[in-house]
C-alpha cells in the first residue's frame, strides 16, 4: 500500500512512520514522505500525519501546521474517503483542522510522558481497526506532553454516542487526564483516525511489541479508492 | 494601522495545567494567599483594519473549544 507520510518543519517521527508503512507492506518500499508544501497526493492510498513538533508547536500544538498546503490536500483526500492516520502531533493537527473532534491540552501534571503503556480498542468502525477487535488490548509507547483529550460535554456525548472512540487508555493507565480515558478518536465516517500514543514505535520485535503494525495493515484491503 | 492586543485564556472549567504548576510553586517561594492562577497569552499585532480580527482569532490565535479571547484595540 502506498502511504504518504507528511513532513512538517519540526516533525520528528516521520521516518519511523515510513518504516512502519514499509514493514506493514511486507518490506515493499512504495511509500514516501510528503513535504508540507506539496499539494499533489495522487497515487497515494493512505496518509500518515506523524508526531513531532510541527512549526515548533508555536501558539498551540498543531495550530499552524493546519494551514500548510499539504493539509489542504489531506482534507480533500479525507473528504474523498481516503484513510488518514494522525499520530501524536498528527492527532493534534487533525483536531485543529477540524478533521477530528475535540482538542488536546497540556497533560494534567504538565510533564512529558515517555513510557510503554496499554490501550483498549474502542467500538469505532474504522479501516485502521480492521485487524483489531473492540476490547482487545495493545501495548504501544505513550510519548507526549500535550495529550489530554478534551471535548465540551455535548461534543463528548456525541463522540461516545456515535462510537467514535478508537482507543482508550487501559484502566488505571490514563497518563494525562484525558476525558473518558480517550486516547484516540475517529471522524464520523471512520476513515480519519487520530491517537496520542505511537503505533509506529511498536512495529519491530526489538522494541518489545509489534502491536502497532495492526493500524498500518488495517486499511490495506480497502485502499485505492481515494485521490 | 490599528494596534490591537488579543488576550487569550483557557475557558472557565477547563483544568489549566500551567496555572496549576505556577500556583504549586508559589508557597516554596514564600508567596502566600495567592490562588486560582490561570495562564493565558497575549498576542500584539498591527492590522490595516479590524474587520477580520475576530475571524483571525477564531481560526488561528485561539481554539474556541478550549479558549476564550478578547480583542482590545490599543490605538488607531
Amino acid at each position: 500500500m502506498k502511504w504518504g507520510v507528511l513532513q512538517f518543519p519540526g516533525s520528528c517521527d516521520e521516518r519511523d512512520a515510513l518504516n512502519a508503512c514499509q514493514i506493514a507492506g511486507g518490506g515493499v518500499n512504495e511509500s514516501r514522505l510528503v513535504w508540507h508544501e506539496e499539494t499533489d497526493l495522487s497515487g497515494l492510498e493512505g496518509i500518515v500525519v506523524p508526531g513531532g513538533f510541527s512549526y515548533g508547536d508555536y501558539l498551540r500544538a498543531g495550530a499552524i501546521a493546519r494551514f500548510s498546503p499539504a493539509m489542504t490536500a489531506v482534507a480533500e483526500f479525507a473528504a474523498a474517503g481516503g484513510p488518514v492516520l494522525g499520530i501524536c502531533n498528527g492527532f493534534q493537527v487533525l483536531c485543529e483542522s477540524g478533521l477530528l473532534p475535540g482538542a488536546l491540552l497540556t497533560n494534567e501534571r504538565t510533564r512529558f510522558i515517555c513510557r510503554q503503556g496499554e490501550l483498549v480498542v474502542g467500538e469505532a468502525d474504522s479501516p485502521f481497526l480492521a485487524g483489531l477487535e473492540a476490547g482487545q488490548r495493545i501495548s504501544i509507547p505513550f510519548k507526549h506532553q500535550s495529550g489530554r483529550f478534551f471535548a465540551p460535554p455535548d461534543l463528548l456525548e456525541e463522540i461516545e454516542a456515535k462510537n467514535q472512540v478508537a482507543f482508550r487508555y487501559a484502566p488505571g493507565q490514563n497518563p494525562n487526564g484525558s476525558l473518558n480515558d480517550i486516547a484516540g478518536v475517529t471522524n464520523e465516517a471512520g476513515n480519519v483516525l487520530g491517537l496520542m500514543p505511537h503505533p509506529e514505535h511498536a512495529v519491530e520485535a526489538f522494541g518489545g511489541s509489534t502491536d502497532g503494525l495492526a493500524l498500518f495493515r488495517g486499511p490495506a484491503p480497502a485502499a485505492g479508492a481515494a485521490a | 494601522m490599528i494596534q490591537a492586543r488579543v488576550l487569550i485564556r483557557p475557558k472557565e472549567g477547563i483544568l489549566d495545567a500551567q496555572g496549576k504548576a505556577v500556583e504549586g510553586a508559589l508557597p516554596a517561594l514564600g508567596f502566600e494567599g495567592i490562588e486560582h492562577v490561570r495562564v493565558g497569552r497575549i498576542v500584539e499585532l498591527q492590522a490595516a483594519s479590524a474587520d477580520r480580527l475576530e475571524e483571525l482569532c477564531e481560526k488561528l490565535l485561539a481554539n474556541p473549544l478550549i479558549e476564550d479571547f478578547e480583542i482590545e484595540t490599543v490605538s488607531e
